[in-house]
């Protein structure tokens, strides 16, 4: 049936209303989940995820501690309601397992990981609904829980989807669009204008690869606007909370970067 | 870098912009969809100077609207409804007709999953440079998007959205024109939807919308007369079905539904297939079904039930004791319904047609072979309807007024030139006009109650017999694409044009990067005599080792032609040049294909070379590719090859060359025969033109072939076997390869038992080379052209050879049947056949040349591809085909003006009541008719006829001579070839 929806149609709009270069609508809920030391639910068009960190923490595992750092440890759930098919999925699945595999990995140079040695950072990713751009979602959800629990990052992580229909870069991809174009994940530090991770499943070609990875990048830039006010909403009411009487603070810097400044 | 935005969605609006949905697939799963839609305030109105949407620099609808419908005398644009675009698109995509008109993304949507050719047609139609068509994407629009309510059909959703962005135009105009103060506003244009259906009407005016049929919108123009005709049939419901109509008996049973035939087909009791009719004998037909052998006969027009020419039909076949043979009688539909009247069909029971299939019928009765008996059946239903414009003559008999000035609407005739479809009842108001001209002509639909298929004028191509429209309704009838190249295409061609070289050598230089420099080989090309488009050369020489190297250089296309470009989308939608008699249609412009890639003497060209290392008796040692730069030092035409190769006093390189060459084809062609391959033949004749201005057909001559010939074809099969195992191995899922399946061994029963019963020969079809070796037997020492006619008879029992991604079919079916290759491709013309630049492609990434483009990757996208190649190049074949003929009938027709023209023929078949016969020397095939009884055995294929008291039986096989006359069809204007029988009796008196 997907056959018989254009991707990308002769006015510029695609199957959903946007144009090539417009992301989907992105809400941010960074509200605390019960004990959790930090957590973010992200709502990416259609995908829902949601992140809670706890730690850092002493380290459980004992033969996995190490003992000049912290370990990440990425643990995914998708719920069987989010996809199409409704589908159990157990935490061993391969998919899911690559893919808890490929957050750890992203985080892993930027959490200053060495300022807890012997302890460990246990991040949980439960997906909620998919309608593609699943991997950025959850790399984007985990940057903000990260954040909220006060774990020091060098940088933003902000992951966008890309892909190329005919000769057409397209970002953010729906479902619709990933099962039909070669597509690409990339995540982007912001700041440092670093990529941390480029990942490919599909044959793209060599030529069209470029053009992509830079309008990614980009997209990376867009997306980190969004998650620095989601982050500084936050802080704000915070701090209103803290003290209804004392002004300024964090109301006026709003141009500074507040990713070490949040650490509360 | 683009500017990057979020589209924000406001929460409000989730009824609107989130669908979910559950879904059964077609496996039975319940799926879940989830879609978003967003919606936005930027989606412009395509009006000129509109006020309040921002890009306007695109819009094309005039802002006043079109102010020539007296109906609408403020002005007004058009907004036509899914179904006009589903029924009337012959009359949008007229010249004539452009009104400034909107076209919703609803419509476009609707269109889109009714008919992916309709479709497409309509992308054509917006594109178009003469249209006023704007494309509103009204889904898009904050408020013009429509959700489904509750209990609504999708088609009553997408009527109300339809009104609903009627009515939002009407609005927006009014808003963009704000009231000056003091003045008195000026009128507004109106947008009018166009709708047949009567109940989306009512609910328009309800709302307040303006609103028209198709017919009352076209009537209503000044220039209506040209229009009215392209109504199609359908669009006249608003005339009072007349009571005749209605009562009219049906003539042919109803078709099963839809969801019965599928389960039918499904479960075995029906069969599928495409329905071909009978070129001979208009009353039959037959399906080739994949659960038969042999196709399911269809006898009698009831029994065929209102199938066309590649419809795709469902049959139910009869039981065994029903089954028939197909007939042995030569029906004519022109003679036996030439008395029908087109304007009434009700009293068609008691007819000559009647009388015709009672005959059939009873000739039927005398009991014949049951070998001969095949499946037989009734058409139940149909799964698809093929139908296309066919290229048709109006009937003049047909006409009940030839007052040229009559604008009367008249029911016609139009006979199609295809002898395979049935003639179609037309409307017209130009009736008289059209007589003698060449018109295209579209089915519209087929009643029960009708004999006919009901259809509509489209246009007029010319004078029967001009070459214009000869040339152009040939071009139409097999679906040659063949309008001059756009802008986009040529824009990719190099900037230099006429004057690009290759540049001087340097390897730096993207047109030197690894290639190599071959411009010092004794390098020729050898083709026919006025070769525009030069696409091999060759060149051989000996080695130091007592080897020789041989080469095949072919002009790189690929170097200009680059994947994902709009010239490489045409060339693969063109799949092929096209060679008419008097015209070529080329795949590529002309800039590439007579000067960029033609590897014209003297002159430095861009190559793709095969080198082999061939030992003395002509074995591959060792073979390589490359790209390279030549430069050949003549250009020949077989004949002066020839001449120079024979000629005992030349020895220079170039000559030596020649015969190195032309040794090795030998050897290879021997090497090639015993291994089975086929000698096969086909009657090739060749127009002579008088000048190429004139095209006056001086005569027809058989083609010549010369040793030359073969020796081009001999390299030409070894470079395309090299290439086709070298790209094979590197890519063996989605290489370009050909080949030619063997044929099944049922296709030669007929020919293996007239031969058999006529000659006592016998042919051995176990394998290729059992057929060639056998094939050679078959000779008669008295007819030295008898085995000629063997060889043409036993081509025709095969299947043509066709394109085929290898990750696609079996590895053990990628032989070459006819040219006994385990695996072969087409490589050595790319200038005129799109596969051969796909292998160029997959050949240059083999060597490393270039990464190959992601889509040559793509099984599916290859498949697809080449499943146009390969019709094109069916469809170019029949073309060319055609083409020859038509010139034959002119050099016949001058000829035959002088003295009456007598040829040789061969007897091919025996019909009850004719002979069919070839005459070798015009390669054409005709049918000699009888008026009165013969006597006719089928079993021995001979007819015996009265002479004078004693009696001659003519057989198949038999030489006669026949007369050839070119007779036009005093009704239709159609010229058509007659034959009568001169000797050993003259026919025209029986
Ligand atoms: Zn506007």
């Amino acid at each position: 049936m997907s056959s018989r929806i254009e991707i990308l149609n002769d006015g510029g709009y695609r199957s959903d209303g946007r144009k090539q270069y417009e992301l989907r609508d992105i809400t941010i809920d960074l509200t605390q989940q019960g004990t959790a030391d930090g957590s973010a639910q992200l709502t990416h068009g259609l995908t829902q995820v949601l992140v809670t960190v706890f730690g850092p923490r002493e380290a459980k595992m004992r033969s996995q501690t190490l003992h000049d750092r912290a370990v990440l440890n990425v643990e995914m759930s998708v719920a069987p309601f989010s996809t199409g098919e409704r589908r159990k999925r157990s935490r061993a699945d391969r998919r899911i397992l690559e893919m808890a595999a490929m957050i750890a990995s992203t985080f892993e140079p930027v959490v200053q990981t060495n300022l807890y040695p012997r302890s460990q950072i246990d991040i949980y990713v439960h997906v909620l609904q998919q309608d593609g751009s699943l991997l950025p979602a959850c790399i984007n959800a985990t940057t903000l829980a990260l954040v909220t629990a006060g774990v020091p990052l060098l940088d933003f992580v902000c992951a966008v989807t890309g892909g190329v229909h005919s000769t057409s870069p397209l970002l953010d991809l729906t479902t619709l669009e990933e099962n039909d174009v070669p597509h690409m994940t990339v995540a982007v530090m912001p700041r440092t204008r670093k990529v941390t991770l480029v990942t490919m499943e599909t044959r793209l070609h060599v030529e069209r690869f470029r053009e992509l990875f830079e309008l990614a990048c980009e997209a990376g830039q867009t997306i980190h606007r969004e998650m620095k006010y989601a982050v500084k909403d936050r802080t704000v009411a915070l701090v209103n909370a803290m003290d209804a009487g004392s002004k300024g603070g964090a109301a006026d810097d709003h141009d500074r970067d507040v990713v070490m400044d949040d650490r509360i | 870098m683009p500017e990057i935005s979020i589209r924000k969605r406001p929460r409000t609006e989730a009824v609107v912009t989130q669908r979910k949905f559950f879904k059964k697939t077609a496996r039975g799963k319940v799926v879940k969809v989830l879609r978003e839609r967003y919606l936005r305030d930027d989606v412009a109105c395509g009006m000129h100077s509109c006020t309040l949407c921002a890009s306007s620099q695109d819009a094309v609808l005039p802002s006043s609207g079109s102010l020539d419908h007296p109906s609408f005398p403020s002005g007004h644009f058009v907004l036509p409804d899914t179904n006009i675009f589903l029924s009337q698109m012959d009359l949008m995509e007229s010249p004539k007709f452009n009104p400034p008109t909107i076209i919703l993304q609803t419509v476009m949507e609707e269109v889109r999953h009714r008919s992916l050719p309709l479709y497409n047609r309509l992308k054509a139609l917006v594109k178009a440079d003469d249209k006023n068509i704007w494309v509103f994407y009204n889904e898009y629009r904050s408020e013009t998007a429509v959700i489904r309510e509750e209990g609504e059909s999708p088609n009553d959703r997408n009527d109300r959205g339809i009104r609903k962005a009627t009515s939002w135009y009407n609005s927006h105009l009014s808003l963009a024109r704000p009231p000056v103060r003091g003045q008195s506003r000026p009128p507004l244009p109106v947008v009018v939807l166009m709708s047949d259906d009567v109940a989306n009407r009512q609910k328009a005016e309800k709302e307040g919308l303006s609103c028209v049929s198709v017919r009352k919108y076209v009537e209503g123009r000044k220039d209506s007369n040209g229009l009215l005709d392209l109504l199609a049939a359908a669009g006249s419901d608003n005339l009072d079905p007349t009571p005749a109509a209605a009562a009219r008996q049906a003539l042919y049973p109803d078709y099963l539904p839809t969801t019965t035939l599928l389960a039918g087909v499904k479960s075995g009791r029906l069969h599928q297939g495409h329905f071909n009719a009978n070129q001979y004998n208009y009353l039959e037909g037959s399906v080739p079904v994949p659960g038969f052998e042999k196709p399911v006969l269809l006898v009698g027009r009831e029994h065929m039930n209102r199938a066309v020419q590649g419809d795709v039909v469902a049959v139910e076949v009869f039981d065994e004791k029903d089954w028939k043979a197909p007939a042995d009688e030569v029906v004519d539909q022109e003679a036996t319904l030439k008395n029908d009247d087109a304007d009434d069909s009700e009293e068609e029971t008691d007819d000559d047609e009647a009388l015709a299939e009672q005959k059939m019928l009873r000739a039927e009765a005398v009991k014949r072979a049951e070998s001969s008996k095949q499946p037989t059946g009734r058409v139940v239903g149909i799964i698809k309807r093929n139908w296309r414009s066919y290229v048709c003559h109006i009937d003049s008999t047909s006409l009940t007024s030839t007052n040229p000035t009559s604008l009367s609407q008249q029911t016609v005739f139009a006979t199609p030139v295809s002898r395979l479809l049935p003639r179609i009842r037309l409307r017209t108001r130009q009736a008289p006009a059209l007589v003698g001209q060449k018109i295209l002509v579209t089915i519209d639909r087929w009643e029960r109650t009708s004999r006919y298929p009901e259809g509509h004028f489209v246009r007029a191509l010319g004078k029967v017999q001009s070459k214009e429209a000869e040339q152009e309704s040939l071009l139409l009838e097999f679906d040659v694409p063949y309008r001059p190249f756009g802008k986009a295409i040529l824009d990719c061609l190099p900037v230099e044009g006429d004057n690009w070289v290759v540049p001087p050598k340097n390897p730096v230089d993207p047109n030197w990067k690894d290639r190599e420099d071959l411009r010092d080989l004794i390098i020729c090309s050898i083709d026919p005599p006025g070769c525009q488009d030069i696409d091999d050369a060759l060149h051989a020489r000996r080695l130091p080792n007592g080897n020789i190297e041989a080469g095949v250089h072919i002009a790189d296309v690929s170097h200009f032609v680059h994947p994902d470009t709009p010239m490489d989308s045409e060339a693969a939608a063109r799949g092929t040049t096209v060679y008419l008699v008097d015209k070529r249609i080329d795949m590529l412009p002309a800039l590439l294909g007579t000067n960029l890639c033609s590897l014209r003497p003297h002159v430095e060209r861009l190559a793709f070379s095969v080198i082999w290392e061939l030992s003395p008796d002509a074995k591959i040692v060792d073979v390589r590719f490359t790209k390279s730069v030549i430069a050949s030092k003549s250009a020949f035409t077989y004949e002066e090859a020839q001449i120079r190769k024979d000629d005992p006093g030349l020895s220079d390189e170039l000559t030596e060359s020649i015969r190195l060459l032309n040794d090795l084809a030998r050897k290879l062609r021997e090497q090639r025969m015993a291994a089975g391959a086929l000698n096969l033949a086909s009657p090739e004749v060749k127009i002579q033109l008088d000048s190429p201005e004139s095209s006056d057909p001086v005569d027809v001559e058989q083609k010549e072939l010369r040793e030359t010939n073969s020796l081009v074809e001999e390299f030409m099969l070894l470079a395309n076997i090299s290439v086709a195992r070298k790209i094979q191995e590197t890519f063996p899922q989605t290489a370009v390869l050909r080949r030619h399946l063997p044929p099944p061994r049922t296709n030669f029963e007929k020919l293996q038992d007239i031969l058999r019963r006529r000659k006592g020969m016998t042919l051995d079809v176990s394998s290729s080379g059992a057929l060639a070796a056998s094939l050679d037997k078959c000779v008669d020492p008295n007819e030295p052209a008898f085995n000629t006619l063997v060889r043409i008879m036993a081509t025709r029992c095969m299947l043509s050879a066709e394109y085929f991604c290898s990750g696609s079919v079996a590895r053990d079916t990628f032989g070459h049947y006819g040219l006994a290759s385990p695996i072969y491709t087409h490589f050595t013309s790319p200038i005129r056949r799109y596969a051969d630049v796909l292998a160029h492609r997959q050949l240059a990434a083999a060597i490393g040349y270039a990464p190959l483009h992601a889509s040559l990757h793509s099984k599916s996208h290859v498949e697809r591809v080449l499943e146009v190649v390969n019709k094109r190049h069916r469809m170019a074949q029949m073309a060319s085909r055609a083409s020859v003929e038509f010139y034959v009938g002119l050099a016949l027709k001058a000829r035959s003006s002088k003295a009456t023209v007598i040829e040789d023929a061969y007897v091919i078949r025996a019909f009850r009541n004719g002979l069919g016969v070839f005459v070798s020397r015009l390669g054409i095939e005709g049918l000699v008719t009888f008026k009165h009884e013969i006597q006719f055995d089928a079993d021995n294929y001979t007819i015996t006829v009265p002479a004078g008291g004693q009696e001659i039986t003519i057989s198949v096989f038999d030489k006669v001579k026949v007369e050839v006359e070119v007779e036009q069809d005093k009704n239709t204007q159609r010229g058509r070839v007659v034959m009568a029988l001169s000797q050993p009796i003259d026919s025209r008196s029986l």
